[in-house]
């Protein structure tokens, strides 16, 4: 219906360039929408316009006749109409699911955002600021947090929105196909810089993607959450070797299947470790005591991710570091180092 | 009054066709008063029990701390108080006024009984040294994560409370000195009705706070 | 003009010797006044008040959208201005606006009462209202807020702005709400003449009604969690802090809570006048009664369950967004059926396009389109593009300015001869009423545009590709204040030198206009027969 509109009109209706099929799967969804939400205004405009020429007052004192709408027409009606509404939701809902759970085996890139500036972190320990370093036509896992307040990540070329919450690891991913240069704003209100928090997608070719990732240790990241963990004391009750402690080994975690002690179990993805520090006493592993703290709020996300990457690097096993056997004192005290006061 | 002598009186406001329209009106205007007042308390509600899911280990130490004696002791205070202005109402529409006089004012009494071993409590935790917003050196020695929150919330919840049983005990000396001159029945019913609701909200209060 | 009633003159509605306005003149008679009618006008000062400094805030805000970069002002200014804009227009002029003046005002005349329930309480709830809206404005002078009106944390627990002053006004003000409620209902339940049954009660009432009950047990809920982000940012509490265990996530729940039926605060009064002014102008009675009366009541409770649509990307299960999305689009079929209900009464009327129908008309198109966009907005994955971008902001714009603010003018209009007992001027009426319209279109659809595009909301500086759309809305904006000072101009001016109105010079059946206009101070002079219908237009009457 837009083949008549001149071009400006065309891009004010759309959405912006997309940059990939999920983008593409919304703007149907979008033009269908707009076009009823036109349809339907004009509608009743056109039907308010044809009654007030055709029932326009004549005279200055006419009676009216008392009309009485037929219940069954109003039920008839209403439900015709809350039967497309609803059709628009199932439309609506199927995709919101797409969007908000991220596909099995994508890339992933930590984000922590802060006022003002976004922060990526990259699976071979590179990092980048405020440009986020994407290859075509893949999957790209983002696993965010926030450092002060909330913000949201909003890419509209790929039709991604996600609140970055302060204290939670949120999941958004990218449906990359296009190459080329996408603006990332940041769409929760964050202060006097919010407009200022912009950034860039930059979509690499296959060519582009392997020449920027080569300047990059892969080892870099891995070591670093070594040392974190180190530091946090992670090593207390969890081992590299597969050796069962006082917490579950990380050895040949990653990507396994966790039973927990309600019964259920859960895949032991990037959602679940970053929960199982910041939440650790909401999923319990089967076998193991609630003894574990938060770490909310003590954790660099960067750390966070490094820790996770190391857990990753281990999903095949080969755990080189001896099981570190300490004994139930030391727990306590690391129960200890959590406190904090403002 | 009794019924048969309030049936002949004009209402006292001449904006009223009858004394029985202008006792509707004050009844469910308390009705749907106290229906937002229910609210109120259910927002605190609702982060109690939003935050006893996140910190539940925090929670049941929080809940060991407090006084259950005491806790107990005000939710019987409250019970008796409850009852005394109920017959209240029952003695006045018998038309003896000076019986429901008493007992409102009884009942006032106990309310003051109730805000002082409340302040006790608070007096109790204050040297304990918790205060609202994680503050004071009973946090020091207990940085398990979540009892900040706990206790913020028992002051926000109980002194929300505390508040509005001072309100309802100025409610009820007045009404009780008015009721030995004479006073109309749908106003003493409804000062009882808002202490009814004060009762109940902490029969609410004390599980969440002293028992679960 | 000429103006004729078209019913004989009832027994009571013969010109009152002395009418409210008139039978007494002292400062103290206005002051301290318990006549529902004179704190309605109370009310229409003291709101439009606000609506005007609402009003130059949201001039400012576009005007530094005018250019990229600064323009007028600085980013700290920029997130002052935008923040009080929300705050007074939300709290301080849409939700009290229409109950407090017209339903103060018209609730008694419609149900045959003399007075509300409670009139003292009526006086007490305009100077809570006038204390809280005090302190409001004062936080502008203590250094102003910039949390924008909906004071997520932990933002507004740590911004370097006065966060408590603006809670305490607005719980105030709450208080003014949960007053007003409380005796709206008590007087619709209790007040009404003998012999009128609740489904012969007018609409605007029955509206006003619906309304209350929202206001009653939505607002203590935001008077919490207001009070409770007050603290924490003076106190530092860290209630919603997620260093100190807190969720700022269940903030969000419990302000929406209150927040989105607060939006049906603001619309359903505005639905009540259009109930109201279309079977007056077509003189027909209403499609559906009943269709109207049920949809408000659903508005009322469903709009309880629908909060959770504001946080699709808040990191909320996909389940519960499934859920909160289901639940919008039953909200959505109300409205829906109203618009139907209010489109059919047209039909077999006869039609008189005074200035309070052109108005409704400007409701219908625009409350129709935002209504259609808020469809879109419940289909859950363009909320995910659309939220928080300028198409959120077009959106309610549609509704709260192109719906409640047009129903506000429409009700103005419609109910000054009943207030004045005087007539503005029809045809100033038209060329506002042309301006108005059209400066809110081109004000409001370039910013669905820009939503579109994806510019977020709350942006001091713009991204150039989006300059022109900017500049176009900026320049509406000059239209739609132009307009609404014409309009502020010539009621003013009608007040002293309009023509006078006579009892009723609508030819309206509605209950309000069978007494003299303006009334005299008791409502009616003597019995009033209530025995035909408000909407009853089938018999003809000769003017005597």
């Amino acid at each position: 219906m837009t083949f008549a509109l001149p071009s400006w009109a065309i891009r004010a209706l759309d959405l912006p360039p997309e940059a990939g099929p999920t983008a593409r799967d919304m703007d149907a969804l979008h033009a269908t929408i707009i076009t009823i939400t036109f349809a339907g205004t004009a509608a009743v405009a056109l039907m308010t316009l044809y009654y007030v020429i055709r029932y326009r007052r004549k005279r200055e004192f006419e009676a009216t006749p008392a009309v009485v709408a037929s219940g069954k027409r109003e039920w008839i009606q209403g439900a015709l109409l809350l039967g497309m509404f609803l059709a628009f939701w199932v439309w609506g809902y199927a995709q919101y699911i797409h969007i908000e759970t991220p596909p099995d085996h994508s890339m992933v890139v930590y984000v922590s955002a802060k006022q003002w500036m976004w922060k990526f972190s990259y699976d071979d320990g590179q990092t980048s600021n405020d440009v986020l370093y994407v290859p075509e036509h893949r999957k790209v896992r983002l696993v965010m947090t926030s450092r002060d307040v909330i913000h949201s990540f909003f890419a509209p070329s790929f039709r991604v929105k996600q609140d970055v919450i302060p204290g939670r690891w949120v999941n958004a991913w990218l449906d990359a196909a296009e190459p080329g240069v996408y603006p990332i704003y940041c769409a929760e209100f964050c202060g006097v810089g919010h407009s200022t928090m912009l950034g860039e997608i930059h979509v690499l070719t296959e060519a582009e993607w392997a020449k920027w990732r080569r300047g990059a240790d892969p080892e870099e990241m891995i070591a670093r959450g070594r040392e974190a963990a180190t530091k946090n004391g992670c090593f207390a009750c969890h081992t590299l070797d597969g050796q069962r402690h006082i917490g579950p080994s990380w050895s040949r975690l990653y990507g396994s299947q966790v039973k927990l002690t309600d019964g259920t179990t859960v895949l032991a993805d990037e959602a679940y470790l970053t929960q199982s520090m910041m939440d650790p006493l909401a999923q319990i592993v089967d076998g193991y005591q609630p003894v574990m703290p938060s770490y909310r709020g003590h954790l660099q996300p960067e750390d966070v991710g490094a820790i996770v990457e190391l857990i990753r690097s281990l999903k095949d096993g080969g755990g080189k570091e001896p099981t570190i056997a300490l004994p139930k004192l030391v727990v306590e005290k690391t129960g200890q180092t959590t406190e904090k006061q403002p | 009054m009794s019924d048969a002598e309030l049936a002949d009186t004009p209402p006292t406001h001449d904006h009223y066709a009858t004394l029985e329209q202008q006792a509707a009106a004050v009844k469910i205007a308390l009705a749907i008063f106290l229906a937002s007042e229910a609210l109120l308390f259910t927002g605190i509600f609702a982060l109690v029990v939003a935050y006893q899911s996140d910190w539940p280990h925090a929670f049941q130490i929080g809940i060991a701390h407090n006084t259950k004696v005491l806790g107990s002791i005000n939710t019987g205070v409250l019970l008796i108080s409850s009852t005394l202005v109920a017959v209240a109402v029952d003695a006045q529409r018998a038309g003896r006024r000076v019986l429901a006089g008493s007992l409102t004012l009884a009942t006032a009494v106990l309310g003051i009984v109730f805000l002082v071993i409340k302040m006790t409590e608070y007096a109790q935790h204050f040297s304990e040294g918790i205060y609202p917003g994680g503050r004071g050196h009973f946090f020091l020695e207990h940085p398990e994560h979540g009892l900040p929150t706990f206790w913020s919330l028992y002051y926000l919840a109980t002194g929300l409370h505390a508040v509005h049983v001072t309100v309802g005990t100025g409610i009820l000396v007045y009404r009780g000195i008015r009721v030995f001159k004479g006073s109309l029945q749908h106003s003493l019913e409804a000062s009882a009705l808002y202490w009814h609701f004060v009762d109940v909200v902490w029969i609410f209060l004390w599980p969440i706070f002293y028992l679960a | 003009m000429t103006v004729a009633a078209d019913l004989p003159i009832p027994p009571g509605a013969e010109p009152a010797k002395k009418s409210f306005l008139r039978a007494k003149t002292t400062f103290l008679s206005w002051a301290l006044t318990t006549d529902h009618k004179r704190i309605g006008i109370l009310f229409f000062f003291a709101t439009t008040l606000m609506l005007a400094l609402g009003g130059l805030f949201a001039m400012l805000i576009r005007i530094e959208h005018l250019t990229p970069g600064p323009t007028i002002m600085t980013a700290e200014t920029y997130d002052r201005m935008f923040t009080l804009h929300g705050v007074i227009m939300v709290w301080l002029f849409m939700i009290p606006s229409i109950p407090t003046t017209f339903g103060n005002f018209i609730l008694p005349l419609q149900i045959g009462a003399t007075e509300v329930a409670f009139p003292k309480l009526n006086l007490a709830s305009f100077y809570v209202y006038l204390l809280g809206a005090s302190i409001v404005i004062l936080s502008l002078f203590l250094g102003g807020i910039d949390t924008g009106w909906t004071f997520y944390v932990p933002y507004s627990a740590h911004t370097p702005a006065r966060v408590l002053p603006t809670c305490l006004g607005i719980f105030i003000v709450g208080w003014s709400s949960i007053m007003t409620g409380v005796n709206f209902i008590a007087t619709v339940h209790t007040m009404r003449v003998k012999g009128l049954r609740w489904m012969k009660i007018p609409l605007f009432t029955w509206a006003i009604y619906g309304t209350s009950i929202i206001q009653i047990l939505a607002t203590p809920v935001l008077a919490m969690v207001l009070i409770i982000v007050g603290i924490d940012h003076a106190f530092d509490w860290g209630m919603f802090d997620p260093a100190r265990g807190g969720d700022p996530v269940l903030f969000q729940h419990l302000f929406w809570f209150y927040s989105h039926p607060a939006v049906y605060i603001m619309i359903l009064p505005a639905m009540g006048v259009v109930s109201d002014v279309i079977p007056t102008f077509a003189r027909k009675n209403p499609f559906s009664y009943r269709a109207i009366v049920y949809s408000t009541l659903g508005i009322a409770f469903v709009g309880f369950l629908a909060w959770g649509h504001h946080m699709f990307v808040a990191g909320i299960s996909t389940f519960d967004a499934g859920a909160f999305g289901v639940l919008s689009m039953m909200v959505s079929i109300f409205s829906a059926i109203k618009v139907f209900t209010w489109v059919g009464t047209l039909k077999n009327g006869s039609i008189s396009l005074k200035a309070p129908l052109l108005y409704v008309f400007s409701f219908f198109f625009l409350f129709t389109f935002g209504g259609m966009t808020g469809v879109a907005l419940a289909t859950m994955a363009l909320d995910v593009h659309w939220t928080d971008t300028y198409f959120v902001v077009a959106h309610f714009h549609f509704i709260m300015v192109g719906g409640t603010f047009t129903g506000f003018l429409a009700a103005l209009h419609y109910w000054l001869p009943k207030v004045t007992g005087r007539m503005y001027s029809e045809r100033w009426a038209l060329i506002a009423w042309a301006l108005v319209t059209a400066g809110f279109a081109v004000t409001f659809t370039p910013q669905f545009f820009l939503g579109n595009g994806g510019m977020p909301r709350r942006y001091y500086d713009d991204p150039p590709q989006f300059q022109w759309l900017h500049v176009t809305s900026t320049v509406g904006s000059w239209a739609l204040g132009a307009g609404m000072v014409m309009v502020l101009v010539y009621i003013t001016y009608s007040f002293f030198r309009g023509a006078p109105a006579g009892p009723n010079p609508w030819g309206s059946r509605s209950f309000e206009w069978r007494t003299a206009s303006p009334p005299p101070e008791r409502n009616f002079q003597g019995p009033v027969d209530f025995a035909i219908d408000a909407y009853d237009y089938t018999t003809p009457q000769e003017p005597e």
